[in-house]
């Protein structure tokens, strides 16, 4: 059969929904192709009652279905019922398999995709695009012509299928909706990532339910899956729950039964059902060969698209999460826009047409949206590149500002991980008192927070009067992962200022232009060395990013000297006094090095007296250090050994990428959790922090509680951008938490948890004369429950510690010990080898 | 190793990062309290209170309201712990503080009573006095002693995952249990309905748990065990086996639960006695100036 239509929409979820629904409104022939038997199949397999966000919540929503924050139920029905309501034009259980344009070859239009293989080869295959109509091959085997394509497909892609003779049968399945379905079964599960594992203990977890469960893995590690669901299934196991056959895979499957390889060979065994998990393909590979190109071979890359979300396929226009926008409101908005855009409406503003408004509001000149955009892209250099649409994205996640001669844009230790752009004007960076070094229009600063993520180096203030763009570190990131050139450019400078501020003044940019030539950046894995001890070299090492420990072989034993975060040097020893190297220097989380020429660096302080007494100083300040530690090496050996290995531990608990953490003192601890009960009544009654649980060595206790790394994992993919650094260098989630659990999952440390705000308490007096309420501390889940405002549903948002910011007299938890034992360090405070004179003593 | 207190960590600014309530701010309320009770006695022995040192004197009135004033502050810890005020507060310099001054207590009171005690309500709140500030010393020494101790048992296991341990273990043995003869798996039914924790609060504080039904289980089984040779594959092993499991994770269970409630029974008597005192104090003063 074949279908002619104007707009063929792929995937309905909210942004192919939205679409569909305005063609439907405008009378347009449409057809709407979902590959499961209902819509929106990312929101349908939400947990059941998952509570939905709307966020940004400034943004307004402009669609033919509605949308508010709820349910998942609720969200669903909704969409059904204007689905039905609106006639749109549904084929479930179509899977798009082939997009292809039936016109003319288009001159010149030809893409390359280049396929990477696992041996490491590529190769690189070229398609020439045809001019639409396109015609739709679907997995039944119809097609369907369409002028116009929307691609709404959404990012989850493909789970990757089972490929031996017999998986097509009707009880092999990709995924697992309510473990307590089946009763009485011989269930295999294949694969052993988190979610075949979490599958196969949910099946087996009531023996009521009688299923005889097995995981089949193909080798005899677990390396895909989290510790904790490795090791519930190795209890599993053992209580004889499961079974788990190792360095097994399937071979045949039929009715009733499989046929494994496994090391014994081949076996026959029962089997009513296999729920396969193994893992799902991107679906980037499926987009690329219908025409549409990527911005770069970046696994988070996003398709390239005009303004009007066109692809580089005339006619073909990806919208949602496809294109990079994962919040519902976006996704629905721009089915909207799309559809209108393709009927022929070019003069639709875009939904957030008021939001960038009002951001060019304080802006002392009147121009329009699209006039200050484009004013900002020619005049600041790192902008350049972008199109208008990335340039529209790019300012929602930032800000332009207005600052008269000599304002402050901010001050020396200020904490702040944004970029600065200087579209007019010049920024003044105050390098030593007095001394004022000139940025000049075009240019950018404030990177080196950006990239160290710790607390500003110098003071700024406007030179004259200027307008400077404040770009987010996510905007920030998502710039250089997208533009090249602008990633040369910003490292570029941030090496240049970086070596500028360490070295001191004195030096200028034109002096380091020979060592810049031969700067090489480097990406240190953890626990990997950049010096070794006993090698020979003389080049220069700058920590850019993370950090390092320094160790020293003393009697055979390393011995742990110092703790250096980013923006510290090493390898001047080497380079003035000759010899080989005198310690190892290694990375304590994934760093980035600046590594710069021993003999550049040699000839510029030999120019530069001012440079080589810089280092001769820090160099007979580390001397000192050394001579210490072998003096102390004798006298009190079992000290050192015991601050070496306290300094391991921390750093192994990623003390080394904290900038503030919580340690109790287990010598002083009693247990009496006053801490958490703290935190829980300094924040909606919710702790934030888990005394008990966490690693401890030699009494010094690291509990479950946020660190506030430098690069703070959370950060990495949060739809609403949540999380942020504030003024005291924490790191918190604000209101627009959509309760993804994203962070959660990213957190490697377990310290974010998701909760509801619980019912308002009773005073503190009124329990401890009349016994009102549960008392101090986190309510139990029991009075929660019984004193829950009824009706209303309270959404689970992401909770962390956020050092109690914004209270006055600081953390609650430090404050509320009564014996001392909670103490919050830095790391640079706490791993230093000054520790052990005290201890010595 | 150093010892508990004597291991301050220093901040390489040489400013004291951390040390606990006893050393708080370097013995600063040790200090005071100690120069309170030199100058309570100094001034004891100097005044002249004819016919001699007796409550009702001028001294004795101003001695009974600096301790009755020292009294209620030092109840006021409780509210202190909880209640979560903002500003900058700190309650272990409130812990140091209501330690030593509550040892000071001890001279303050007793040069109050002149030494005249006798049966009546006024040696009533003195007695009361005594016994808070006696437990307070109990108190003291658990805090000081007890958390090392509290740390190493625990091996960094919460109490929640100590608990899942055991049960976990149980449902082992329910299953291993299975292929026992009736006798054999009554005597590990046993060790699955006991309450491994009942006994009462002396086999809690002295955590011994001489009616433990896993230990009596695992003894009767060995009589099963004993003399033969463990093959490997003898359901009665495996169950000899979980039931040994069981019993070391009862016993750092029962060791974590003992240093626990050691660590909290004193307040059982601090708490209700320091409200007896109050009583008794307000009896006290209301007498006196009642028959002024």
């Amino acid at each position: 059969m074949n279908d002619r239509v104007r707009i063929a929409i792929v995937g309905s979820g909210p942004a192919g929904l939205s679409a569909a629904a305005r063609a439907a409104a405008l009378g347009l022939s449409h057809l709407l192709i979902e590959k499961t038997d209902h819509l929106s199949d990312t929101i349908f397999k939400y947990q059941k009652g998952k509570h939905v966000m709307a966020t940004p919540s400034q943004l307004v929503l402009r669609s033919d279905c509605d949308f508010e924050a709820g349910k998942r139920e609720s969200i669903l029905d909704r969409w059904n019922g204007q689905a039905d309501a609106q006639a749109i034009n549904i084929a479930y259980n179509a899977e798009v398999k082939a997009i292809v344009g039936t016109g003319d070859p288009i001159a010149g239009s030809i893409q390359k995709i280049v396929e990477r293989k696992r041996d490491g080869t590529s190769e690189t295959k070229e398609i020439q695009r045809f001019a639409p109509p396109y015609r739709l091959t679907l997995n039944d085997g119809r097609e369907v012509i369409a002028d116009a394509v929307v691609m709404a497909i959404g990012t989850q892609g493909n789970p990757n299928l089972m490929r031996v003779p017999g998986a097509d049968l009707p009880h092999v399945q990709y995924q697992l909706d309510d473990p307590a379905e089946y009763n009485d079964e011989h269930i295999f599960v294949v694969g052993t990532g988190d979610a075949g594992i979490e599958n196969a203990l949910g099946l087996a977890a009531d023996e009521a339910q009688g299923n005889v469960v097995t995981i089949l893995n193909r080798s005899t590690e677990f390396a895909s899956a989290k510790a904790a669901n490795v090791k519930a299934l190795m209890t599993a196991a053992e209580a004889g729950r499961l079974a788990i056959m190792t360095e097994s895979t399937t071979a045949k499957v039929e009715p009733g039964f499989i046929t494994l390889d496994s090391r014994d060979g081949e076996v026959k065994l029962k089997c009513d059902r296999i729920i396969a998990r193994m893992g799902s393909a991107p679906p980037r590979a499926f987009v690329e060969s219908c025409g549409i190109e990527f911005t770069s071979g970046d696994r988070l890359a996003f398709p390239k698209l005009s303004p009007v979300f066109e692809s580089t396929a005339p006619g073909i226009f990806v919208i949602g999460a496809l294109a990079g926008y994962p919040l519902i409101k976006h996704c629905m908005n721009q089915g909207y826009d799309v559809v209108e855009y393709i009927n022929g409406n070019r003069d639709l503003k875009p939904a957030d047409e008021p939001i960038l408004a009002a951001k060019f509001a304080g802006l002392p000149e009147k121009k329009s949206v699209a006039e200050w955009l484009e004013y900002l892209r020619a005049n600041v250099s790192i902008l350049e590149g972008l199109s208008p649409l990335q340039m529209r994205e790019f300012m929602l996640d930032s800000e332009v500002r207005a600052y008269r001669s000599g304002d402050l844009i901010f001050e020396k230790f200020d904490p702040g991980s944004s970029l600065f752009g200087i579209a007019r004007g010049q920024a003044l960076v105050e390098v030593a008192s007095g001394v004022e070094i000139p940025i000049d229009q075009g240019s950018i600063f404030g990177e080196v927070g950006l990239i160290s993520g710790r607390r500003r180096g110098a003071t700024v203030r406007a030179g004259a009067d200027s307008i400077m763009v404040e770009v987010s570190r996510t905007a920030a990131l998502k710039l250089m992962s997208s533009n090249p050139p602008a990633k040369r450019a910003i490292t570029r400078i941030s090496t240049e200022r970086q070596l500028l501020q360490m070295f001191g003044a004195g030096l200028t940019p034109a002096d380091l232009a020979d060592i810049l030539d031969t700067a090489e950046i480097r990406t240190v894995k953890a626990g990997e060395a950049i010096l070794t001890e006993g090698d020979i070299g003389n080049d220069i090492y700058v920590i850019r990013v993370g950090s390092m420990i320094v160790e020293k072989k003393i009697g055979g034993k390393n011995v742990f000297l110092s703790y250096l975060p980013a923006g510290s040097y090493v390898g001047e020893m080497a380079l003035i006094a000759g010899g080989p190297r005198t310690a190892t220097v290694k990375a304590t989380v994934k760093s980035e090095v600046i590594r710069l020429n021993g003999d550049a660096f040699a000839r510029l302080m030999a120019a530069k007296p001012a440079l080589l007494e810089r280092a001769r100083r820090d160099m007979a300040a580390r001397q000192d250090v050394n001579a210490f530690v072998e003096s102390r090496k004798d006298s009190f050996s079992t000290v050192v050994d015991m601050y070496s290995e306290t300094a391991k531990f921390l750093v192994d608990n990623g003390i080394g990428e904290a900038t503030d953490v919580l340690l109790i003192d287990e010598h002083l601890c009693v247990g009496c959790d006053n801490c958490e009960k703290a935190c829980a009544d300094s924040h909606d009654g919710l702790s934030r922090l888990d005394r008990e649980a966490g690693r401890t060595y030699a009494h010094l206790h690291v509990p479950t509680s946020c660190r506030h790394c430098e690069h703070p994992h959370c950060m990495a993919d949060c739809p609403p951008n949540a999380i942020h650094r504030g003024p005291d260098g924490e790191v918190f989630i604000d209101d627009s938490c959509i309760g993804c659990g994203n962070c959660q999952r990213n957190c490697p440390y377990g310290v974010i948890r998701m909760d509801s705000v619980p019912p308002k308490k009773p005073g503190l007096l009124s329990w401890m004369f009349f016994g009102a309420g549960p008392g101090p501390g986190e309510p139990s889940k029991k009075w929660r429950y019984k004193n829950a405002e009824s009706g209303v549903e309270k959404p689970k948002k992401a909770i962390k510690c956020d050092m109690c910011s914004g209270i006055e007299g600081g953390p609650a938890c430090v404050r509320a010990c009564p014996t001392g034992a909670a103490i919050r360090v830095a790391p640079e405070d706490f791993l230093t080898v000054a520790r052990l004179g005290g201890e010595a003593r | 190793m150093a010892t508990p207190a004597a291991s301050p960590i220093r901040r390489a600014r040489g400013e004291v990062l951390h040390d606990g309530f006893l050393r708080h701010a370097g013995f600063r309320w040790l200090k005071i309290a100690t120069i309170t009770c030199v100058l309570s006695i100094a001034s004891y022995m100097l005044v002249d209170v004819t016919p001699h040192h007796n409550g009702g004197s001028w001294y004795g009135y101003t001695m009974g309201t600096i301790g009755a004033l020292l009294i209620l502050w030092l109840t006021l810890l409780g509210l202190r712990k909880r209640a979560m005020t903002r500003g900058r507060w700190s309650l272990k310099a409130w812990t140091s503080a209501h330690v030593y001054l509550g040892l000071s207590l001890i001279v303050i009171a007793t040069l109050h009573t002149g030494f005249q005690l006798g049966w009546n309500v006024h040696t009533l709140a003195y007695a009361l006095m005594m016994l808070v500030i006696l437990s307070g010393l109990f108190g003291i020494t658990v805090y000081a002693s007890l958390p090392t101790a509290l740390s190493n048992n625990r091996a960094e296991m919460t109490q929640v995952q100590m608990l899942d341990a055991v049960r976990a273990i149980d449902r082992q043995l329910h299953d291993a249990a299975q292929p026992l003869t009736h006798e054999q798996a009554a005597l590990v039914r046993q060790s699955l309905e006991d309450d491994p924790f009942g006994g009462g609060l002396v086999s809690r504080l002295s955590g011994r748990y001489p009616r433990c039904a896993t230990a009596r289980a695992q003894a009767a089984l060995r009589r099963w065990t004993g003399d033969t040779p463990d093959t490997g594959n003898d359901p009665l092993e495996r169950v000899d086996a979980l039931l040994e499991r069981k019993q070391a994770m009862l016993a750092r269970l029962r060791r974590h639960l003992k240093l626990k409630a050691l660590l909290e029974i004193w307040l059982y008597i601090h708490v209700p006695a320091t409200f007896a005192l109050l009583a008794a104090l307000t009896a006290h003063i209301v007498s006196v100036f009642f028959y002024w």
